[in-house]
């Protein structure tokens, strides 16, 4: 009996991992992807999940979006494991592009960066310029600061910050405790520094689609420091031959079309009373 | 605290209405550990056997070595198929990385050292007269090992579900060479994970108590085995 049992069980767990691996090939080949690698603050917003749909029915394919800060999508498209990479890190884009990893480099939206913390405001940074309010923060170090700590484009940002503030990065990471390294995406680094009561570093889609969950304020929202551009790179035909190219250039086509540039001006605005995205079709923001 | 009654609220909620995203969700977590779950022990309880009835030089180095890798981080997994399966890496061309068959592979790996190791320990078990009485009656290798396993075959299958367990519920590995893609490679603990740094908790918590529900079933369709 017992034995029968176990046979039988056993072979149910056979068929349904010959029909796995059935659907797993089967379902592979017809159906074509595109893979692409995208910036958290973008994924978080919520702004693909409606891109991804409008996407799949009008071109036919599979949308395979992987949520990785910008560093990650660089890595990964270096290694050919993705077919697009949608990031915001200008310097380093520019440098992928330069190098032959992306055939090339289509900004398609922007927003701006914001310098948020708890309503009391501890350190006093409140109307500051960001440098000035770095400075503040590093020299008092009587608030915390929580960074993403995670190569992203953010994270890029505040380094970027520092060095115009007068600091090494290396010396701000180690400075101490008050400077926490989140490692993680941009909603959860933000739920960090609410849950710590601390000031943090982060785009205002992000910020305004969190900000219901959240003990935070924006404290600095001025500073041409402070823009935040999104860009989308096809990966180079020539270093990745394996790579979609023809669908990620339809990808890029879809971003700067009429109709999504239209549909991100007014992403947010029902629910935020202010888009969390303006449109820049193809050009770099005049900042 | 009122984020674990709105999860049990929603749990309830999501379960009875059958909601297409936790089905798909839940039916992929299945699919991918289940398999991984058959293909380990198919290769596993055949090579518990083999190692405990033969004896060779550097046995218990070997088993010592099993029962290490119990402790295998997940991300180590991940880690270490990410950068073979990446297109950059020796099996890239097979095209794998970020697809459920990665995940498949990746548990596999994973659950495959606790498989073998408490197999083995389940043979251990088994009365040295039996193994004695079969051998004198003309059994060959593979018929000792046949009755071994079924005369173990309880202390087997726990070791089968404890793999199970393992591979269903662990996340490093799955999301590193899954890539948690929605309506691709999202499973259970995936899901959970992202869901819960975007903030839904009340979805992350009905995730989680589903996925307890799934290992309550296991265990208790174990148990009721063993009573007959």
């Amino acid at each position: 009996m017992v034995r029968k049992v176990i046979l039988s069980a056993a072979l149910t767990l056979i068929v349904i991992g010959g029909a796995v691996v059935a659907v797993c090939t089967s379902g592979k080949e017809p159906q074509e992807r595109l893979r692409v690698a995208t910036t958290t603050s973008l994924y978080d917003t919520g702004l693909w999940g409606y891109l991804e749909p409008m996407f799949e029915r009008r071109y036919g394919v599979e949308l395979d979006i992987l949520y990785a800060g910008s560093g990650i999508a660089f890595e990964y498209g270096r290694r050919c494991d993705v077919d697009v990479i949608v990031t915001h890190d200008r310097v380093r884009e520019l440098q992928f592009v330069d190098e032959g990893w992306g055939s090339k480099r289509v900004p398609f939206a922007y927003n701006y960066f914001l310098i948020v913390g708890p309503p009391e405001d501890p350190v006093g940074i409140k109307g500051l310029s960001p440098e000035e309010a770095l400075r503040k923060l590093i020299e008092t170090k009587e608030g915390r600061f929580v960074s993403r700590g995670d190569e992203s484009g953010t994270h890029a940002k505040e380094k970027s910050l520092w060095r115009e503030a007068g600091f090494e990065y290396e010396v701000v990471a180690n400075s101490g405790g008050w400077y926490v390294q989140a490692g993680r995406g941009m909603g959860p680094t933000l739920s960090m520094a609410s849950e710590m009561g601390a000031y943090t570093l982060t785009d205002v889609g992000t910020f305004l689609s969190y900000k219901g969950k959240l003990n935070l304020v924006p404290l600095i929202d001025r500073g041409q420091s402070l823009l935040n551009v999104y860009s989308v790179i096809p990966i180079n035909a020539q270093k990745c031959p394996g790579a979609n190219i023809e669908m990620a250039d339809n990808l890029v086509s879809f971003l700067v079309s009429v109709e999504v540039q239209g549909f991100i001006s007014n992403y947010g605005v029902s629910e935020y009373g202010v888009p969390l995205f303006y449109p820049c079709a193809g050009a770099e923001p005049a900042s | 605290m009122t984020e674990i009654w709105y999860g049990l609220v929603k749990a309830v909620e999501l379960i009875v209405s059958l909601d297409p995203e936790v089905v798909e969700v839940v039916g992929r977590s299945l699919i991918v550990s289940g398999s991984a779950c058959v293909i380990a022990s198919v290769i596993c309880l055949p090579l518990a056997s083999l190692i405990h009835f033969r004896s060779f030089p550097g046995k218990r180095v070997i088993i010592n070595l099993i029962q290490t890798l119990f402790s295998l981080p997940t991300v180590l997994v991940g880690l270490f198929l990410f950068v073979l399966l990446s297109r950059g890496g020796p099996l890239g061309g097979l095209g794998l990385l970020f697809t459920p068959a990665a995940m498949v592979i990746g548990q596999t790996l994973l659950i495959s050292p606790v498989l073998l190791g408490l197999t083995i320990s389940a043979l251990n078990g088994v009365a040295r007269e039996l193994i004695d009485t079969a051998v004198s009656l003309g059994a060959d290798g593979f018929q000792v090992a046949w009755l071994a396993l079924r005369e173990a075959r309880y202390a087997v299958m726990a070791a089968v579900i404890m793999a199970f367990g393992r591979a269903i519920s662990e996340v490093g590995c799955a999301v590193m060479v899954g890539g948690n893609i929605k309506g691709f490679t999202r499973v259970i603990t995936t899901t959970i994970s992202l869901e819960s740094s975007k903030g839904d908790l009340e979805l992350s918590i009905a995730l989680g108590i589903i996925l307890l529900l799934i290992a309550l079933l296991v265990n208790v369709s174990l148990s009721r085995l063993q009573q007959r």
